[in-house]
């Protein structure tokens, strides 16, 4: 066989994968916003779930699945963005380091199941604080802060040494030239992966049935003091998210159109999710175009 | 095969008690972990004055440079003393930061920050307490002007740096460097990246700059060092063989090692 055989026959496979590949997406897309879309409607979308059979809208898990995401970013940006930093700017090249970087991969591939119940162990039971939202937040920092932290040190690695080099020959501290050079140069990659992160923690499930809970109380939204019990903000609330919705429709629905209910559900998900990825990127260039100026 | 030359022979100048000094090094060292980079440099700059360090690759000519200003921190031990202003720089409880800000530093690739144009003069002003619209807007124009930039960039102070050529950017960072009014201004191979026209303008910058500022240029190009300095130091190997006025190491070299590399005939 000759050179030029064999490379057709090599790239006729590979194309055959890819178009695999990028069927199957299409497929699964097409087949859950085909079952869905028709049973979206605008009180579906706003309305409240009947908490008897689960018959109604999902406002309430759609709301929740919004607040839940807010409040877990606020919690795990920080710390990763710290963490992050730290390991690409100040950490040694050591056997401490390395055992970070160990730790945070052990971390990035914890079952998420396995951080709902320890969640739900620790912050539910032994802190009493009840399946609530901030339980949940909690739980998803958990695994939302391995992919977080190693984004933003990659990000901040891509940037050149000789940024860093500039900074310091011009007296600027370390710290100065990190958070007011390197960091605006990575950010664009940095606001991408949030924005990705994002995605992944909106569908998320597993990690919240024992955390949020699987309730979604009617909440009073003219209401929007955070210490008010029925306040949508009140972070002490149990929390059923749109993802965990659509889990309990399908295990113990008792709605004769149950399965109509959470199809709808799963195409509202999955929408969001989709614009989530398509944010990531139209956010993440136009902030390259606004650092680099490059038009 | 490299020709082998002692390192016992070599001819450098001391100044007189008359001529003032902007910078002087005693014997210093440098090592990258067991790897001895530099060995007993004892150079004394002038002031007002363009000195150009030359020598092949890996004779410690930047890594000579980068020590001035203590960029080697990090990376290498270095030792002996670095007078400035009658104080000994290479101490450990010296402000490394302050430091910085007498003796500037220009790099061989041109370094722009990813901001503006104005940014990237005022950023480091603005860390360092000069909030003053005005004094501000002074500073721009002087440093801009005495890189030789201003009247391409004066329109367009507000469009990202990364925007200009790769001279244009080179002369930002020069002007970037002397915004903070320093003393001595270290620049490391600054033209390699930079096409003829653009290395023109910036050494017609570097001798207008020599007014205000001591200079101390690394090269690779050794017609660059003829055309702008006034003393030229010949690294080799990590060693200082020879420290003389240009037109001295130029016309008349003064030992062996000198008179190969000037002539070509190295190695």
């Amino acid at each position: 066989m000759n050179a030029k055989r064999k490379d057709m026959i090599a790239t006729v496979i590979i194309d055959l994968i890819v178009a695999i590949v990028v069927g199957i997406l299409f497929f699964l897309l097409a087949y859950i916003l085909i079952k869905g879309l028709p049973h979206v409607s605008w009180s579906f979308l706003t309305g409240a779930t009947d908490s008897f059979d689960g018959t109604g809208g999902i406002g309430v898990q759609l709301f929740n699945s919004f607040y839940l995401l807010v409040l877990t970013m606020l919690i795990s940006i920080p710390i990763s963005l710290g963490a992050g930093i730290y390991l690409a700017e100040y950490a040694k090249d050591n056997w401490r380091t390395s055992l970070i970087r160990s730790a945070i991969e052990v971390l990035s591939s914890l079952p998420s199941v396995v951080v709902g119940l320890f969640g739900f162990l620790l912050f539910v039971v032994k802190f009493k604080i009840g399946f609530s939202v901030i339980s949940g937040a909690i739980a998803l920092t958990f695994f939302n802060l391995p992919l977080l932290t190693r984004n933003i040190e990659e990000s901040l690695s891509a940037v050149s040494r000789s940024q860093r080099e500039a900074g310091l020959s011009l007296g600027l501290s370390k710290w100065k030239t990190e958070v007011g050079i390197i960091l605006p140069v990575a950010l664009p990659g940095i606001v991408t992966g949030v924005v990705l992160s994002a995605g992944r923690v909106f569908g998320e499930a597993a990690a919240l049935i024992y955390t949020a809970g699987q309730s979604a109380p009617v909440t009073n939204f003219a209401d929007w003091n955070p210490m008010d019990a029925a306040s949508p903000l009140n972070p002490f609330r149990p929390a059923e998210t749109l993802a965990v919705h659509i889990w309990k429709m399908n295990t113990e629905g008792l709605a004769s159109n149950a399965a109509a209910l959470s199809a709808a559900a799963s195409a509202v998900l999955i929408i969001a999710v989709l614009l989530f990825n398509l944010g990531a990127r139209v956010l993440g260039s136009y902030l390259y175009r606004r650092v680099t100026a490059s038009k | 095969m490299l020709k082998q030359y002692s390192f016992d022979k070599t001819a450098v100048q001391t100044f007189d008690a008359q001529t003032s000094l902007a910078l002087k090094t005693e014997d210093l060292q440098v090592f990258y972990g067991t790897n001895h980079a530099m060995h007993d440099a004892n150079l004394a700059f002038p002031k007002n004055q363009i000195t150009a360090l030359i020598g092949a690759s890996g004779s410690g000519k930047s890594t000579y440079l980068r020590s001035l200003n203590r960029m080697n921190d990090t990376i290498a031990t270095v030792t002996g003393k670095i007078w400035y202003h009658g104080v000994d720089i290479n101490e450990p409880n010296v402000n490394i930061y302050e430091i910085r800000r007498h003796i500037g530093m220009v790099f061989q690739r041109p370094n722009p920050f990813a901001k503006s144009i104005r940014e990237n003069i005022t950023y480091a002003l603005r860390a360092n307490g000069v909030k003053n619209k005005t004094e501000l807007s002074e500073r721009i124009e002087k440093s801009l002007r005495g890189a030789a930039l201003w009247d391409e960039v004066k329109d367009s102070l507000d469009k990202s740096a990364l925007s200009l050529s790769g001279g244009q950017q080179q002369r930002l960072c020069i002007a970037r460097s002397i915004a903070m009014a320093p003393d001595v201004l270290l620049l490391d191979e600054p033209c390699s990246a930079l096409d003829p026209i653009s290395t023109v303008k910036v050494e017609e910058t570097l001798l207008e700059l020599q007014k205000q500022y001591t200079i101390i240029i690394v090269t690779h190009n050794m017609q660059q060092a003829a055309r702008i300095s006034s003393q030229c130091a010949f690294f080799h190997l990590g060693h200082v063989m020879e420290y003389t006025p240009t037109g001295t190491m130029f016309s008349n070299p003064q030992i062996p090692v000198t008179q190969d590399y000037i002539s070509g005939s190295f190695g």
